[in-house]
């Protein structure tokens, strides 16, 4: 059924909260060593897409094969970022406590860290230069450094897939382009990203694919094949004005109401 | 009469040592799994669970089963209960967990109301008697200590990994579910063990103020735990002793020892926070 080549495959996907589809009837499939990013508005479903491919959230209808099998059977290869908001940063812990989490799967229940896993997490550190913050507690960090712990704790899992909720969002231009530096070198290695964004620039011109979502899938394919007006306005509807010069500006202001629709549980 | 004699003159009566010794073990207890019902943002959960537990205690008593049985079972359900239907019903836990608590807490004192004469130990239940717990209750809370501290050795970094971030744990494929239900348990029968010491109305206040106070004092979660633990077994120790010597409900004394150390703990931290901002601003 399932291509080897494919890391994810979804077919004819339905997923929602409450009584409300988030998503319906997505298909799906993403290469491995792909570098994606799911772009679209609002309740676009975006997290729900992502939070089905973590295995997070069980579809109404349809199947997910991750890594060729169902859902949760690969789960120790799969490392996912949620968005920043659904982390409580007050919570007691050092940047390398965070990043050390991200060896917990791989060791099991009765498994200890040891040099390996303590060398993993220098390494990761040192790929999101924040090696001399290791023993702040996570809550004294900025924002964008914020995003480069989960960031680091993704790549200590040493997963196959990355799956990253809102990356970029509301961070600084350089730290954006240190996390997208990452993500292009992991998918250049073989690993499989995915990433939602409401940042069209960064999708087109950081992403190799696009999946342009309205809650179902409008447009997948390389950036510039794919985003063109026609895409843009199925994806983004009234939110897309018009320029008199024929270009497009786009309302779609995440940080007003970003995630009030989508549901989190 | 000199503080020495203050300090040793209890300790020649056996219940008076018996009862430190569980104070200091309820403590630790209430410590260590109030750290994860502060961070989880569960408090709610305890003061349910210990008023869940009431129907339990009563009708154990009238079949004259082991009342922390009767509790046990109880509590651990209706924790479970919360959960459960938490997750199928689309409704928020805290509307669960409200309905629940008082559910199981009327039907506790429905069918206390029952009993022809009033009961002392029953009474005991709501508010504590330390100084009155057997040998066996020591046992009990002895077992609950080291079985808490194992389940913390052997689980403590899926226990960090799930509590911290649900999502990114359930993703790498921990069985979020399942640690959420172990602590659940953990909840129920600390807090069913404890009711003893400090009653069904207090116990709350054992598992959350002294963790609370430590997530304002530290930055880690091992040390969090240790300064809660170290905070509860203070408290217990010291309200026990203003218990004895001035004659008051030895809960209701450690209680208001720890949430004077937690005000304390408020106004230092925001002292710090202030001078940290004034130096900021020179």
């Amino acid at each position: 059924m399932s291509s080897h080549n494919n890391a994810i495959e979804l077919t004819d996907v339905t997923a929602g909260y409450g009584n409300r589809a988030a998503i319906s009837g997505v298909s799906l499939a993403l290469s491995r060593g792909s570098l994606t990013a799911i772009f679209g508005p609002n309740g676009g479903g975006k997290s729900t897409l992502l939070k089905c491919i973590a295995g997070l959230k069980r579809p109404w209808s349809g199947n997910v094969q991750v890594l060729g099998a169902a859902v949760g059977v690969h789960a120790k290869r799969v490392a996912y970022v949620p968005q920043a908001e659904q982390v409580d940063w007050s919570f007691p812990v050092s940047v390398a406590e965070v990043v050390m989490m991200g060896r917990t799967p791989a060791l099991g229940p009765l498994g200890r860290s040891g040099t390996a896993d303590r060398a993993a997490v220098a390494d990761a550190l040192a790929r999101i230069d924040m090696t001399d913050l290791a023993q702040r507690q996570i809550g004294e960090l900025s924002g964008g450094q914020r995003r480069r712990v989960f960031l680091a704790r993704a790549i200590a899992a040493d997963p196959e897939i990355y799956l990253l909720d809102e990356p970029v969002t509301g961070v600084d231009p350089t730290t954006q382009e240190k996390i997208m530096n990452i993500l292009d070198a992991e998918a250049a290695r073989g690993r499989t990203v995915v990433a939602t964004t409401h940042d069209l620039a960064c999708a087109a011109q950081r992403f190799h694919d696009v999946v342009a979502l309205a809650g179902r899938v409008v447009a997948h394919g390389p950036a510039q094949l794919v985003l063109d007006q026609g895409v843009l306005e199925k994806t983004y509807g009234g939110h897309l004005v018009p320029l008199a010069g024929g270009g497009v500006v786009l309302l779609d202001d995440p940080h007003h109401s970003h995630g009030a629709h989508e549901g989190h549980e | 009469m000199n503080p020495l004699d203050l300090l040793l003159a209890p300790l020649s009566y056996d219940f008076f040592v018996r009862a430190l010794i569980a104070s200091a073990l309820v403590g630790v207890a209430c410590a260590i799994v109030g750290s994860f019902v502060v961070l989880k943002g569960m408090s709610f959960i305890g003061d349910a669970v210990s008023h869940a537990a009431f129907p339990g205690v009563v009708i154990a008593y009238l079949v004259g089963a082991p009342i922390i049985l009767g509790g046990a079972i109880a509590a651990v359900g209706t924790a479970l209960g919360i959960g459960a239907i938490t997750r199928r019903s689309g409704l928020r836990a805290d509307a669960i967990i409200g309905v629940l608590f008082a559910g199981m807490f009327a039907l506790g004192v429905a069918i206390f109301s029952s009993i022809p004469s009033y009961v002392g130990d029953l009474f005991h239940f709501l508010f504590g008697d330390v100084l009155g717990i057997s040998v066996g209750d020591l046992g009990a809370l002895t077992l609950l200590v080291l079985g808490l501290l194992l389940v913390l050795r052997l689980l403590w970094k899926e226990l960090l990994f799930s509590t911290f971030d649900p999502l990114g744990a359930g993703a790498a494929g921990l069985p979020v579910r399942r640690l959420d239900d172990l602590l659940l348990i953990l909840i129920a029968i600390t807090i069913v063990i404890s009711l003893q010491a400090v009653g069904i109305v207090l116990v709350v206040a054992m598992i959350t103020t002294p963790a609370a106070t430590a997530q304002l004092l530290v930055k880690r979660f091992t040390a969090m735990i240790q300064v809660a633990a170290l905070i509860g077994v203070s408290a217990a120790i010291i309200g026990l002793y203003l218990s004895y010597s001035l004659d008051i409900a030895s809960g209701a004394a450690i209680v208001i020892l720890e949430t004077t150390l937690f005000l304390i703990a408020l106004a230092f931290t925001s002292i710090r926070s202030r001078l940290h901002a004034a130096r900021g601003a020179a």
